[in-house]
């Protein structure tokens, strides 16, 4: 890939830089208990949560790194996080 | 209408998990959209998200001092008006950006009457560069250039009050948010952008990093922030408040204990005169923007 | 079309002919004339610009940054003080390869506070990868703006530039001036088109940071692109000669240089005073002649070693000086002689205003004769 003139570059080199290797602990999504209420999407700070085909919501763990929010703010107690076996 | 399910702040960058600023900036762009230009001073949101060549912003966007992006906006809004390109232009910059080093550059752009929406993350202190105080660092909060010790309770002045100073400067619309509460933000970033003339938007963004708390707990601080009182959501429309949030008042130290750049108002011994005065801060925001709640006595 | 001028007027009716979108700029002496001319002109509707009045001169280059970025022809004028203000957007601009061109009306760098003329302003601002042109008249000074764009515009180069020209003695001076007409200079300038800009229909990111692994590469090709612009300088300076009579290919210009013993090396209005003298000093039989640089960066190290390889003396005349060193101009002549047996003396003449008179070039080709130099000229021992 040539040098770009100015230090300038289009989107979508980000998406090299998987983010998910720097997860200690890891989001587990209980769709059993999901009310489907989307906080979670909203509130990583990733943008990594997205919403299936029923409407339950599941984390990319490519980039997902383990914050915790999204368990913390889940309304229904759905999401817990578990250490990574590595 | 923003359309919220658009991630328009992509994946991969290296901003520390739990971090305020990131979600900031993927909520300012479901209110953005993608006809937008986004300015960004250099800081941590700068610094994560564009290291070349990884890039994690789907829309233009342009980075160039630590101090200008508000002068680099006006030479980009000129430019569009000249065009006839309608592109929305939208400064991002940390506290320090705003507060401090940039303000030469935002009193100018917002006198002379640009039509930018400015939003600030405001995590209180010099985060990109290691903690270090800001104009926008509360009162007594730890930081690397004012820290706490035994000659010290750590920063000894308020907060600079910039939502009013941009007000006096005429801007049409002035709001404060918080990612406490991400669909109240996006709101008033919109009504920000759709408003014509300079306009303002500070929102509260904790950093687990640089205040000192587990990065599960960045929604929660942020609540209570409000909810004490330290922190007010409001909003501004030609000078004047229109709205506030309300709150049921907690006591100040419900907030301050989650913090390590607090502990020292409880350790190794509670400072009840400091914690008296950081109280005091709270009533008057509370009774200058009126945000009590007033229970009904039974 | 031929008109008695001042010098700042001639350069804001160049710059206006150039049709830049966005005009920033913030007042000071002795810019200011420039600025209140393309103001009026904007408030007259001869020129159709967006015009910010800046609250400061770092403001006025920063805006023009994002404005360029944006994809408008941008333009700013400054001097001294202020140039030194934009210092750091100076060298944010080059790095981010925006064709900006400033007028710069040099004066003297403070302190001590000086609003008379030296170039001190725009040599400081060396390294920062801008173009430098320096005028001898204002015919240059008007000239080179529609040059200026043009070199700067062309996708090889995407280079901010300079075209200086010295405060009061230029700007404030009433000269001729053959001035183009807009539909010579739409001619010979393109609308500004750049292969990539700020637009939401294709998102780029500018001004990302660079980490080691790639900073020293982004440098590298900064100083190249700077070096090659020597060609696209020369493309169009003859182009300009070809299309209006007055060519500007070559960036070093000699006078009476051929047979020259004594070489004086010297930019700007300077060079009208040394040639004056030099007309008096042939008649007495010496043999001097002069060598004008027009362009100061890039530095046409080669043309200044082809030009003075036969002189026997090479005397500098700097109206700056680098504290603690020597003048800029003769350390980088002395940079293109090295090897050569050419002895190049330096002397710094003419700083914050002090008028140089033909005396004064007398003073500096006895003192080059006699293998003298590296001094100051006209020092008034009285006052010391």
């Amino acid at each position: 890939m040539a040098l770009a003139v100015g230090c300038r570059a289009h989107p979508g080199k980000g998406r090299d830089n998987k983010t998910g290797s720097w997860r200690v602990f890891k989001p587990l999504f209980d769709h059993e208990k999901c009310s489907k209420c989307g906080t979670c999407q909203v509130i990583c700070p990733e943008g990594c949560i997205t919403e299936d085909k029923e409407g339950f919501f599941d984390p990319d763990y490519a980039y997902c790194k383990g914050c915790g929010l999204c368990a913390e703010e889940c309304p229904k107690e759905a999401i817990a996080m578990k250490q990574e076996e590595k | 209408m923003a359309d919220k399910t658009c991630e328009l702040f992509d994946c991969g960058h290296r901003a520390c998990g739990g971090c305020g600023a990131a979600l900031a900036a993927r909520l300012m762009l479901k209110a953005a959209g993608t006809n937008c230009i986004v300015v960004s001073s250099t800081g941590c949101m700068e610094v994560f998200s564009t290291p070349y060549p990884e890039n994690a912003w789907k829309v233009p966007w342009i980075h160039s001092l630590f101090e200008n992006a508000s002068a680099v906006a006006s030479g980009i809004e000129s430019s569009l008006k000249k065009q006839g390109r309608k592109e929305k232009v939208i400064v991002i910059a940390g506290d320090g950006a705003t507060f401090d080093i940039g303000m030469l550059c935002i009193s100018g752009a917002f006198e002379r009457g640009h039509d930018i929406t400015y939003i600030c993350y405001d995590n209180e202190a010099y985060m990109n560069t290691g903690i270090q105080r800001s104009g926008a660092t509360p009162y007594d909060a730890s930081t690397t250039t004012s820290p706490a010790g035994s000659q010290s309770f750590g920063n000894k002045r308020p907060k600079k009050d910039m939502p009013q100073i941009l007000a006096a400067h005429g801007a049409p619309y002035v709001a404060t948010a918080s990612i406490a509460y991400p669909n109240d933000l996006i709101q008033k970033v919109e009504k920000a952008i759709n408003t014509v003339g300079p306009t303002y938007v500070q929102l509260h963004a904790p950093c687990c990093t640089g205040w000192g708390f587990e990065s599960d707990q960045t929604m929660a601080i942020a609540k209570l922030a409000i909810e004490t009182g330290l922190w007010v959501n409001y909003e501004m429309v030609d000078g004047e408040v229109t709205k506030a949030k309300k709150v049921v008042r907690k006591p100040v130290e419900e907030y301050l204990k989650t913090q390590k750049r607090f502990r020292h108002l409880f350790k190794p011994k509670t400072q009840d005169a400091e914690i008296a005065a950081i109280q005091a801060i709270a009533d008057k925001n509370a009774a200058k923007y009126g945000i009590d709640i007033k229970l009904k006595k039974e | 079309m031929l008109e008695i001028t001042e010098g700042s007027m001639a350069v804001a009716e160049a710059v206006r002919l150039c049709r830049p979108q966005v005009v920033a700029a913030y007042p000071i002496t002795p810019q200011t004339h420039i600025v209140e001319a393309l103001a009026e002109m904007v408030a007259n509707g001869k020129l159709d610009a967006d015009y910010i009045t800046v609250e400061s001169e770092f403001s006025a280059l920063s805006a023009c940054l994002g404005a360029s970025a944006a994809g408008s022809r941008a333009y700013s004028a400054t001097t001294s003080q202020g140039l030194a203000l934009m210092f750091e957007v100076c060298f944010n601009v080059a790095g981010q390869r925006l064709p900006i061109i400033m007028t710069i009306a040099n004066r003297a760098l403070g302190a001590p506070l000086s609003i008379w003329n030296d170039q001190q302003d725009s040599i400081s601002l060396r390294d920062s990868g801008w173009l430098q042109f320096y005028a001898e008249d204002n015919q240059e000074a008007t000239d080179l703006h529609y040059i200026a764009y043009r070199v700067a515009e062309n996708p090889a180069v995407q280079l901010p530039a300079f075209v200086c020209f010295d405060g009061f003695i230029l700007s404030h001076t009433y000269e001729p001036v053959d001035m183009l007409t807009q539909g010579d200079v739409d001619k010979y300038l393109p609308k500004f088109a750049p292969t990539e800009r700020l637009d939401a229909a294709d998102p780029v990111s500018f001004g990302m940071y660079a980490t080691p692994e790639y900073y020293l590469e982004f440098r590298y090709e900064t100083d190249k692109t700077l070096k090659d612009a020597k060609s696209v300088i020369q493309a169009a300076g003859k182009e300009f000669g070809k299309m209006f009579g007055r060519d500007y290919s070559a960036m070093v210009e000699g006078y009476q240089l051929d047979d020259a013993e004594t070489v004086i090396v010297a930019m700007g209005s300077i060079c009208g005073t040394v040639k004056d003298t030099i007309d008096d000093l042939r008649k007495e039989g010496k043999k001097v002649g002069l060598l004008k640089i027009r362009v100061f960066r890039p530095f046409p190290s080669e043309d200044v070693a082809k030009a003075l390889k036969d002189a026997k003396h090479v005397a500098v005349l700097d109206k700056n000086i680098s504290l603690g060193a020597k003048g800029a101009v003769a350390l980088e002549v002395k940079d293109a002689l090295y090897g050569s047996s050419v002895p190049v003396f330096d002397y710094i003449i003419g700083l914050g205003g002090r008028d140089v008179r033909k005396n004064d070039i007398r003073e500096v080709v006895a003192l080059a004769e006699k293998g003298k130099g590296d001094q100051f000229i006209g020092l008034r021992k009285e006052v010391l």
